[in-house]
């Protein structure tokens, strides 16, 4: 047995370069039950996180009683991470919503389906009267839903009412990840797969902290560092991470300043002759001015820029550089800081000028966040079109219109999606009067909260929110719907790696509650959205059927899913897009050929200055004749647009801690999970407290020019200037005449990136003042982590207990 | 020769440029990524400005006084609201425009001139001249339809 809460990575088995990484599977059953009290196992894969471990849930009695992974498949050979392990039991919580809700004054009443739907489409059908009535909707979902249900509201939006106003909060998470992968490579779609992890000589891991963000893609790492001939490990973040205190070499660099070394570790690889010329020759455009503009970057400007040694940066490029096999991999410590896009694509570049990409062991994952946030991307629920089409792309429009039996012009193509910011601030100016929020939390995971907050309070704006439970957000909407989760409704989702899953329905869902998919196809019916002869534009009615309509938009794309079908998705291994009838068991990597999806006629955009963002035309794009080549995209470092001045003298961070997701809607109702970081905490370095007069476990609060919270003192490795704190802590589980202000978000800025529109949640400038001292309580930091106390510090270590017993091994 | 008084024109539009780009970050505050891209294009045309100023000043010393009517007024103060500010950036726009033409003008004179200091600052500079239409131009389309066809 062991505790997954004092140790989320578990045992280690060993392995080495080329070899298969062994089986190890790992499962919790409720209380004292066996396998043998389990009646039967629905196969099904994580929605804790983006890595897509595969797993059964274990039934009993009609209800879920715990879990078990798959070690027959390619993702994770049978291991779950601490979250999976533990959180299903957030499906039994007794304050699920059971009934829909509406608004009566300033109270949410219980109803029944019929007055909750008939209020949502009285509202929308007079919005929609009118000319420009399309531009009254906005849509706002998640990265947390099944395909299907995504690919039913993308048609709903596109084809049915015709507004562009879509947007998943993927853009929080992985709109970089899509926005460099269609800016270097032309079109979305993660070149890497997990099995390069086997066959690597080095992995560089950018702003990833992998340890807790994807607990078993790290323990496939860890298991090459523990075998023979491990590869070497570069860790860039601001913190002392598990990854950072792993990794050979650390480079904590300011935040914000992630473009200024990329450059300079590119200067580096270039000067010194670490890269490939052939396959620059053959496979890029622009080398020359990446030269010309890396140039600029000697190390000690970088180690000026980003406060990190100039030898360091010399290291860290000859790691790079000497590599064979370079395995990359880039998350929200590029995605959700300064010059997102560009710096993301810095990373595509290395791997470009040195040719290490679509060869084993030699790749790049621009990571996912959230678990089916790929999905929101190829399906276009979000601010991409489905299939990966490219919006301003006639043919590609009018492949669409002829899927659906539409008029082309009934599609908004006329500019990119709105994204999940401008959306918000359509509704902040009243353009937008009907929101409809399904399954996230805008209410703590957008930026400058107060703000997010007094939006959803406006009168005029409609809100649905779709959800499990009475959060933060559905407190402040006109209807909130209930909406059935994992376990309890049937789809599919795909990974980081492409690797698709199925996830069966195991149990009945609470109550009323309703699949996500089922209530869209309820708004589509009671719409009547028609198509161009007159006839039902959506006639599914379930799952598998929206599934087989996806296979076909998804046919010729990138993401070709037409070879995959449930009944192949059952009982073996996920399957990696594209499936089709030339790659009949999918496709391990992309770009092995060295070609690209640069295409004119295939590719997803036809690109954007890096600085600005603005749009490239068709015939410019067609000048460039890539011929399959790639891009080097590069730009000049420039500062956030918030740096540290006399009122606000640090630098905040936010982020994750390996026991809690998003905003804790079901991490924070599993007992061990919760109970192991019930709590917000703040991270100093001990210089900077100690200047401060802070020790840990004092009360402290922290100010922004947007808003201020209070949080207990951590202190341990973080770099010094800069404060930490974990973004998932909302109101809901506190008493409310106890509440002091805790979510991050209240502090962070409106601001984002020019390219991928993600926010800039790592870099906001904040003022710290102690407010109480802690009489020698330690903070409610978890001890494992990032939040890791020095080890001289008297904290008790972060543990499970007997109720966090799991068993882990070859079965 | 006239040529100093067109650099003398390029850079008046560019420092007007640069102050209306300010005007207009200052007064859509609330939309974010205006304020903060036009701050950064201010700071781009502020550089283009200075990098002008010495050619401008060894010029004109060969040259006789100004004409009239050389210099346009294309701005005049912000407004308000999303209208407003697809009417500011059109604004912009054509600020831009008259940088950018007066930027291949030049360019011909350098070249007339024989002067390779000079090329090199206007091929140095039309091309962030040219993102900074293409940006506006992006940006305008995005917003258009809300605002002219959405919003009350």
């Amino acid at each position: 047995m062991v505790d997954r809460i004092a140790d989320p990575w578990g045992e280690r088995t060993p392995y080495g370069p080329g070899q298969e990484w062994p089986v190890r599977v790992d499962r919790f059953l409720d209380g004292d039950r066996t396998e043998a009290d389990v009646d039967r196992w629905a196969q099904s894969a994580s929605v804790l996180h983006s890595n897509g471990d595969a797993m059964d849930i274990a039934v009993a009695g009609g209800r879920i009683v715990g879990v078990r992974g798959r070690a027959a498949d390619r993702v994770n050979r049978g291991r779950l991470d601490p979250k999976d392990l533990y959180g299903w039991q957030a499906n039994h919580s007794a304050d699920r919503l059971t009934r829909p809700l509406v608004r009566d004054g300033d109270r949410l009443v219980e109803t029944d389906w019929d007055t909750a739907m008939g209020r949502i489409v009285a509202r929308s059908k007079e919005l929609l009267d009118g000319p420009g009535g399309w531009g009254h909707f906005g849509f706002y979902t998640t990265g947390q839903l099944f395909l299907e249900e995504y690919y039913a509201l993308g048609v709903i939006g596109k084809a049915g009412l015709g507004t562009p106003h879509m947007d998943g909060n993927t853009r929080l998470c992985t709109a970089t990840a899509a926005a460099a992968l269609k800016a270097s490579f032309g079109t979305d779609g993660q070149p890497a797969s997990y099995t390069d992890i086997d066959h690597c000589d080095a992995i560089a891991l950018w702003g990833h902290n992998a340890a807790e963000t994807q607990t078993v893609l790290w323990m496939r790492m860890l298991d090459r560092r523990r075998g023979p001939n491990p590869p070497a490990m570069l860790a860039v973040d601001p913190r002392a991470t598990p990854v950072a205190r792993e990794a050979d070499l650390h480079l904590a660099v300011r935040n914000g300043t992630n473009m200024a070394l990329m450059n300079g570790l590119l200067r580096e690889i270039i000067q010194r002759g670490w890269y490939d010329p052939d396959y620059v020759d053959a496979h890029t455009l622009g080398f020359e001015e990446l030269c010309r503009t890396v140039d600029g970057y000697p190390p000690d400007r970088v180690a000026d820029i980003c406060d990190v040694p100039a030898a360091d940066v010399e290291r860290a490029a000859e790691l790079l550089g000497t590599s064979r096999r370079l395995l990359s991999t880039v998350l929200q410590g590029f995605y959700q800081s300064n010059q997102a896009t560009a710096a993301s694509c810095a990373v595509n570049n290395l791997h470009l000028v040195r040719g290490m990409i679509g060869r084993p062991g030699a790749g790049i994952y621009q990571m996912n966040g959230q678990p089916t946030a790929q999905n929101t991307r190829e399906t276009g629920a979000d601010g991409d079109l489905p299939g990966l089409r490219n919006w301003d792309n006639e043919q590609h429009i009018a492949e669409l219109a002829r899927l659906w039996n539409v008029e082309v012009d009934t599609i908004p193509h006329w500019a990119p999606p709105t994204h999940a910011m401008q959306i918000f601030r359509y509704a902040e100016q009243g353009s937008i009067k009907l929101l409809w929020i399904s399954a996230t939390n805008p209410a703590v995971s957008l930026p400058d909260l107060s703000r997010i907050r007094r939006i959803l309070r406006q009168p005029e704006l409609f809100v649905v929110v779709q959800d499990l439970f009475l959060t933060e957000t559905a407190e402040l909407a006109d209807v909130v719907l209930p909406g059935a989760t994992w376990g309890e409704k049937t789809g599919t989702f795909t990974n980081v790696d492409r690797t698709v899953h199925i996830s069966e329905k195991a149990v009945d869902p609470p109550g009323e509650a309703r699949a996500d998919l089922d209530i869209f196809l309820d708004y589509a019916r009671r719409m009547d959205f028609r198509d161009r002869d007159g006839a039902p534009l959506i006639r599914w009615t379930g799952p598998e059927e929206v599934f087989e309509a996806w296979k076909e938009c998804s046919r010729g794309r990138p993401c070709d899913y037409t070879g995959i079908t449930y009944e192949r998705l059952r009982g073996g291994s996920g399957i990696q897009w594209p499936c089709n009838e030339d790659h009949p068991d999918g496709t391990e990597r992309l770009y092995t050929d060295g070609r690209f999806n640069t295409d004119p006629d295939y590719c997803e955009t036809y690109g954007q200055d890096l600085a600005t963002g603005a749009e490239f035309t068709e015939p410019e794009y067609r000048a460039k004749e890539l011929k399959g080549r790639a891009f080097l995209h590069v730009v000049d470092y420039q500062p956030s647009p918030e740096v540290p001045d006399e009122e606000h003298p640090m630098l905040l961070t936010t982020g994750r801690t390996v026991y809690q997701f998003h905003t804790r809607t079901k991490t924070g109702r599993a007992p061990q999970l919760n109970q192991a970081a019930p709590e917000v905490w703040v991270e100093f370095n001990p210089a900077d407290a100690d200047r401060l007069g802070i020790a840990e476990g004092d009360l402290v609060g922290v100010s922004s020019a947007r808003g201020a919270i209070q949080a207990r003192a951590r202190l341990c490795g973080i770099r010094p200037g800069v404060v930490f704190l974990p973004f998932h802590y909302g109101h809901f589980d506190q008493d409310p005449t106890e509440r002091t202000p805790r979510a991050a978000n209240e502090l962070t800025i409106t601001a984002w990136d020019a390219i991928s529109k993600q926010p800039i949640f790592k870099v906001a400038a904040v003022a710290v003042t102690k407010l109480a001292d802690g009489r020698g309580v330690p903070s409610p930091a978890p001890t494992v982590g990032g939040s890791e106390p020095p080890p001289d510090a008297d904290v008790p270590a972060t543990v499970g207990g007997p109720a966090a017993q799991a068993t882990s091994g070859k079965e | 020769m006239h040529l100093a008084h067109y650099l003398g024109l390029l850079h008046r539009a560019q420092v007007n440029l640069a102050d209306a780009f300010r005007q207009v970050a200052e007064a859509h505050a609330d939309e974010p990524d205006i304020q903060h891209l036009c701050q950064q294009q201010a700071q781009r045309c502020d550089a283009h400005a200075e990098r002008l100023q010495p050619f401008a000043a060894r010029y004109a010393e060969e040259a006789p006084d100004e004409p009239d009517r050389l210099h346009s007024q294309l701005f005049t103060g912000t407004r308000t609201g999303g209208l407003g500010l697809l009417r500011d950036l059109q604004d912009l726009y054509l600020m831009a425009a008259e940088c950018d033409i007066a930027w291949t003008v030049v360019g011909q004179a350098a070249y007339g001139v024989r002067d390779e200091d000079l090329l090199a600052t206007v091929q140095g500079c039309e091309g962030e001249t040219a993102i900074q239409l293409k940006w506006l131009r992006t940006r305008m389309k995005q917003a258009a339809p809300q605002a002219l066809v959405v919003a009350d």
